[in-house]
């Protein structure tokens, strides 16, 4: 309450200050707007506390009771799982990134005006779709279309002195691969990517624009020029996003892949690491006992990670200060 | 073709009317790769059935011969600045395509596996005794609208409170940018950990392996109030000021301009936002899974506490493929399908009506 009566006071007039009425309406209705901000912080902070309330038998308490740890060491038990959710979200976003900026691109520099509303509709549309439509569709569909591919890669370039640490065979005879996994996170995590990308891209100064133009340049090297270095902050915010995105996915990785706890980098075998969401999707419904606070454990890391990347991005966009953060 | 440069280039070409390829030649190089690529193939699957024939490969050869053609094309006959701008020209072109070929693909793998078991059945039946096939999802759609509505009830309200603090309110003091850039941050929680959160409150107060309605439903808000505190944001902050302050002029307390002036002008914008919030949260999967659980049965009360399993329909999808049934999986893989398109559907259909809403209800100001 004392805050909003504060900021009306630092803003009035220093001289014959003119206090408004203090009506009851007025203070309920701003007494329950700010309430209701409040409520946000709140909730934000009661997630930290209860995960790291949760985590806590889980980390220090008796590992060989435990029945998921059945002796292992929590650290030990987590790091794979750490490992395949930042393997499969960093491989979607290398994917996803040029794709990203190329579409932005193509919206706001390149296709004509009238058409530009209707193609960033479209995109819109990717974002509206279900992820566990995609997960289905990558699982059922688009792995096995996809595993052709992946066995001439793994025959031609799988053998091939640096790239055979990633392509080597056998190749995965379903296709279900984290690569797989990998796309269909790039294409979920394509939409706000690019809706962060093409605001950028239209805030660059017309004036910028229209003088390297005028001297000359082609239309790639005006945006080369003008556009990219411009922009160069939000598309960092926008992939990082877009990465914030792909860590705390869960239904692709699950549903695509089969994954064990191992750290690996090969694409395109059957053997793939899994990722925190998935592993406490998948061992969450029959946990019982210490067991739950594992996963929850496991939780709190992701949500850390998350938390952090999603903060810096903001922090980075924030600097913009007429950026509207759309989404 | 590479014969004219190896002499020619000594003229430098500083002209203005340098040569440049005429208009419409992207296009035709484009048809030009494209007849190549697939005589290409056509040639190499002599034989046997056209149905063999690898069209994706086809195109996609394709796509890299017509950026080929048209970087040598343009280095020969323009310059090679020239030449740069229709290579990055190209590939950003195709970017573009590439991105929609997944929506094209998603939506007709969705459609056409979908319709099978898009009948009666399927929207009058749970899979209460159901083993094999038949079976429906009628318990998962009630659990997807009284779930998803429960949470509207919760966070649209909380949500437009908050949003109307940091326009009306907050003028920019330390809080409301503190809120602001926290419900930034809380777009990308995973909702995963939503889950997990509501779940470790409710074991304190219900005792372990508690499963209810409404537990996914405080979820989903956790997912569903930063969607609706930005989007609404956004409406208020385009309603015109000179409202506000000739209705102050008027005597008009702050609180009445706000419910009178400010939220009727803008009510168009926020359904809008609302609905395309509730779009995007109804599809959330992961976290239902952990607090609302599975069931076959039709359950319609979200605060039940012993037995409350309710299904959704995106743990529907998740569980019939995951878990297909034993004695005919092909039955357990139509319904997921059928399912995913029920769900399509709903998030489809919340699209376009909040879309035609703002576009036929907003009121008509003379931009900003």
């Amino acid at each position: 309450m004392s805050t909003t009566e504060k900021a009306p006071a630092r803003q009035a007039p220093p001289e014959g200050s003119i206090k408004a009425k203090k009506r009851p309406g007025d203070l309920a209705f701003s007494g329950s707007s700010l309430g209701a901000g409040i409520i946000i912080l709140i909730v934000l902070a009661a997630t930290a506390v209860f995960l790291v309330v949760q985590s806590i038998p889980a980390i220090a308490g008796d590992a060989d009771t435990n029945p998921i740890l059945g002796g292992e060491n929590f650290w030990s038990y987590a790091l794979p799982f750490l490992f395949g959710t930042l393997w499969s979200a960093l491989l979607a976003l290398a994917i996803a990134s040029p794709i990203a900026i190329g579409i932005a691109l193509f919206i706001s520099h390149y296709a004509p005006r009238r058409l530009a509303a209707v193609l960033g509709y479209i995109i819109d549309l990717l974002a509206a779709v279900p992820s566990v439509v995609f997960g289905l569709w990558g699982a059922l569909f688009f792995s096995g279309f996809l595993q052709p591919f992946f066995a001439t890669l793994t025959d031609t370039i799988g053998t091939w002195p640096i790239l055979n640490l990633f392509f080597s065979g056998p190749v995965s005879a379903t296709g279900r691969t984290v690569l797989t996994a990998a796309l269909v996170l790039s294409v979920m995590i394509l939409p706000i990517m690019t809706a962060i990308c093409r605001e950028v891209f239209l805030q660059t100064p017309k004036l910028h624009e229209e003088a390297a133009l005028a001297l000359g340049a082609t239309r790639w090297e005006m945006i080369r020029m003008a556009v990219l270095p411009f922009a160069r902050g939000g598309m960092v915010s926008g992939a990082m996003l877009g990465l914030g995105r792909a860590l705390g996915e869960t239904m692709a990785v699950t549903m695509v892949l089969s994954g064990s706890p191992i750290v690996a980098f090969q694409l395109l075998q059957s053997g793939n690491p899994q990722s925190i969401a998935a592993n406490i999707a998948l061992h969450f419904p029959e946990a019982f006992d210490t067991g739950v606070n594992t996963l929850i454990a496991t939780g709190l890391i992701l949500f850390i990670v998350t938390f952090a990347v999603n903060a810096v991005a903001r922090w980075i966009v924030n600097r913009r200060a007429e950026f509207s953060g759309a989404n | 073709m590479t014969a004219p440069t190896t002499e020619t280039v000594v003229v430098p070409p500083s002209r203005i009317s340098t040569g440049r390829l005429p208009k419409g030649s992207p296009w035709a190089i484009l048809a030009g790769a494209m007849v190549v690529s697939f005589a290409i193939f056509a040639v190499m699957n002599a034989g046997s059935p056209l149905a063999d024939l690898n069209v994706a490969a086809a195109l996609f050869i394709g796509m890299v011969l017509y950026i080929v053609f048209v970087y040598v094309l343009s280095l020969i006959a323009e310059s090679r600045r020239h030449a740069t701008d229709r290579l990055m020209t190209a590939l950003i072109s195709t970017a573009f395509v590439i991105a929609c070929l997944p929506l094209v693909s998603v939506l007709w793998t969705v459609i056409s596996n979908g319709l099978a078991r898009m009948d009666p059945t399927f929207f009058s039946w749970s899979m209460r005794n159901v083993i094999g096939e038949g079976g429906g999802a009628v318990h998962a759609i009630w659990g997807t609208l009284i779930v998803t509505g429960l949470a509207a009830i919760i966070s649209v309200p909380i949500g437009l409170m908050t949003s109307i603090y940091l326009v009306e309110y907050g003028n920019g003091n330390r809080l409301s940018k503190g809120i602001t850039f926290f419900v930034d941050v809380m777009t990308g929680i995973p909702s995963i950990v939503a889950g997990l959160f509501i779940y470790s409150v409710f074991t304190i107060f219900f005792g372990p392996g508690i499963r209810m309605g409404i537990m996914g439903a405080l979820a989903l808000s956790v997912l569903m109030i930063p969607v609706v505190v930005r989007g609404s944001e956004e409406m208020l902050r385009i309603v015109p000021n000179e409202l506000r302050e000739a209705s102050y002029a008027l005597g008009v307390p702050k609180w009445l301009t706000i419910i009178k002036v400010v939220l009727p002008t803008s009510i168009a914008g926020i359904t809008t936002s609302i609905m395309l919030a509730i779009a995007r949260v109804i599809g959330e999967t992961a976290h239902l899974l952990l607090t609302v659980g599975v069931t076959a049965n039709l359950q319609m009360n979200a605060f039940q506490s012993d037995n409350g399993q309710m299904m959704t329909l995106p743990v529907f999808v998740y569980n019939e493929f995951m878990y297909p049934s034993a004695s005919s999986p092909d039955a357990s893989l139509e319904r997921a399908w059928a399912a995913a398109l029920t769900l399509l559907i709903i998030v489809m259909l919340l699209n376009l009506i909040g879309r035609g809403i703002s576009k036929f209800f907003a009121p008509k100001t003379s931009g900003r």
